[in-house]
């Protein structure tokens, strides 16, 4: 568990996770065998200041102001362009590799300014992952897809054991075990996303973003990712894109809403609090419409 | 299925106003369909029967005067003792280098215009010109190696030498390299990239395992048509000085050389009609060269096709 870059917090647990790897068994409810309850691992939760997001001139979310607790899942909700998805890849850098496209502000990772001159985007995803909305496994091995993300970050330990892992956390593990050489494409659409888990968990990142990942997925597996985010948050700090307000209201614990009041404004968030705060009593109107299906 | 022709109203609206009126001669359209697969079928076959055609002429001269004689030895005044070894070898030569030189150059360049370039007047100004230089004659691309690869970098390439030879046909078909590796680049999901980056890879870590790996059956097969389109050139290799008559096997890359097509056309314009059966032993030994090299092609394709 030794990547080269320095993280002190997983360094620290090492001992501890690799007994957890061995004892710990398939998160998989049918199994019959009881999950011994995962310690709790302390993530880093993240903020943002005045986050802004353009494509070339537009500005496509304006002044965010939002505090993403550790180790909880914050859901994004809200109508379908209202920059959602775009401020989500600002918490990783992503939203600057589409050619043109920028964000102003601040976001903060702990105390660690990611945007703050100097700092390297490549060290920031790999400490912030990121699950997209279509699984994209590389056209390689499930245990390759898994392994390569870790060898090119510098991973030292045994890969085998790390593999194994990744793919037991992201729920995947009892289904591929037997087929670990065979291509990632061989999977279902919803295999294919907990091997795209999988992956991100590999390189340890403290936060995952996730893009609607159960989208495009049927119901049993989106079950499975959901339950899978269940597990996640005892690791890693966890916020997830949906459009399924039942989704957002099961899994997560506080819940952002994004809306455009007028056509042609940059989306805002309007109104951010505990998902239980949202979906029973939110403050403002916009958000209860949402949340009660009377628009969007 | 053909059924009974006429016209007949579609009375789904009730006749009220709106209602919408099918002419349903159907058997008229499925007539049409079949006239439009016939022509197309004699379109197909017309190029295929003048290849078989060609094949078998050539065959037929040339198949009874190939023999291990034939492939082994040296050009020779008699007709009868005439072989196609020096050039056999020169062609292969030729080949190879040529593949050494243009291959990483070419998909290197493609990979720098479609992955690291910006998106500006001077990039789409590169690309524009490379689909043109594609389409230059190939004597013009003789010229220009005999102007640099021969007179102006002579005391490096040995002058009329197989390294300037394949020098020349590497310009040839770099452009043919370029575009075939970039269309291949292209049609890779973004998604590919993004998921790459997203676990914190650099540029050069994702182009090197996923996009050139994902690129490579596309990029491949360019490549290999360009490289058999450049054994089989003559006008730029009598350009830059391949020899039409050699009493020796080249043995290294600064060899003078001879090329198999330079040799066919040589014994194509002797008088005496046996020279024109060894010219057509040529050829069929010019083609078994390049099925082999596209028969690679296809093995390598498929090789790598099959794990994505």
């Amino acid at each position: 568990m030794v990547f080269r870059e320095e993280n002190s917090r997983r360094v620290g647990e090492v001992g501890a996770l690799s007994e957890i790897s061995g004892e710990r068994s398939e998160i998989g409810r049918d199994e019959g065998t009881q999950p011994s309850p995962a310690p709790k691992t302390e993530a880093l939760g993240m903020k943002t200041e005045n986050l802004s997001a353009y494509y070339d001139s537009f500005k496509a979310v304006s002044d965010v102001d939002m505090q993403i607790r550790p180790n909880k899942v914050t859901a994004l909700i809200g109508p379908s362009g209202c920059g959602k998805s775009t401020f989500l890849r600002c918490l990783n850098r992503m939203h600057e590799v589409i050619p043109n496209a920028y964000a102003k502000g601040c976001v903060k990772l702990g105390d660690q300014d990611i945007y703050a001159k100097y700092t390297d985007p490549v060290t920031i995803r790999r400490r912030i992952g990121m699950v997209f909305q279509k699984p994209n496994p590389f056209s390689k091995s499930i245990y390759e897809n898994v392994a390569w993300g870790a060898r090119i970050n510098g991973y030292k330990g045994d890969m085998d054991e790390l593999v194994e892992r990744s793919l037991k956390r992201a729920a995947l593990w009892d289904e591929v075990k037997d087929k670990l050489k065979k291509s990632g494409f061989d999977l279902s659409g919803g295999q294919q996303q907990r091997l795209v888990i999988a992956r991100t968990l590999a390189v340890e990142p403290e936060v995952i973003l996730m893009d609607e990942p159960a989208s495009a997925l049927d119901p049993v597996s989106t079950q499975k990712i959901e339950d899978t985010m269940a597990e996640l948050k005892e690791r890693y700090t966890v916020v997830i894109v949906t459009h399924n307000m039942q989704q957002a209201a099961r899994i997560s614990d506080y819940t952002g809403f994004f809306y455009i009041e007028n056509m042609g404004d940059p989306g805002r968030l309007w109104e951010f609090d505990e998902t239980t705060k949202i979906f029973s009593t939110p403050d403002r109107k916009e958000t209860e419409d949402y949340v009660t299906g009377r628009f969007g | 299925m053909a059924t009974k022709s006429g016209t007949q109203k579609n009375t789904r609206n009730g006749g009220s106003e709106g209602e919408a009126v099918f002419k349903s001669s159907v058997s008229a359209r499925h007539a049409l369909d079949r006239v439009f697969a016939v022509l197309v079928f004699v379109a197909a076959m017309i190029g295929l029967v003048v290849l078989a055609v060609l094949l078998v002429d050539i065959g037929r001269d040339g198949l009874p005067r190939l023999s291990w004689d034939f492939l082994a030895s040296f050009p020779s005044v008699s007709p009868q003792n005439s072989g196609i070894y020096p050039a056999l070898l020169g062609s292969l030569w030729l080949l190879g280098l040529t593949a050494l030189l243009s291959v990483p150059l070419g998909v290197g360049a493609a990979t720098y215009l479609e992955e690291y370039a910006p998106d500006n007047w001077l990039t789409r100004l590169i690309e524009v010109n490379i689909s043109n230089l594609a389409g230059v004659p190939s004597i013009i691309y003789g010229l220009l190696g005999l102007g640099i690869f021969v007179n102006l970098l002579g005391a490096i390439t040995g002058g009329q030498s197989i390294v300037s030879g394949a020098l020349t046909l590497s310009l040839l078909i770099l452009p043919v390299i370029i575009i075939a590796t970039r269309e291949a680049l292209r049609t890779i999901p973004g998604a590919v990239r993004e998921g790459g980056y997203a676990l914190g890879a650099t540029r050069w870590e994702v182009i090197r395992s996923h996009l050139l790996p994902m690129a490579l059956p596309g990029a491949l097969t360019g490549t290999i048509l360009a490289l058999s389109r450049a054994i089989g050139e003559t006008a730029p290799l009598i350009v830059v000085g391949a020899a039409t008559y050699i009493t020796f096997a080249p043995d290294s890359p600064l060899s003078a050389y001879s090329a198999l097509p330079i040799q066919i056309y040589s014994w194509v314009s002797q008088p005496q009609p046996a020279f024109q059966v060894a010219a057509a032993a040529g050829i069929v030994v010019l083609m078994v060269v390049l099925l082999l090299t596209n028969s690679v092609a296809i093995w390598l394709r498929n090789k790598y096709q099959r794990r994505g």
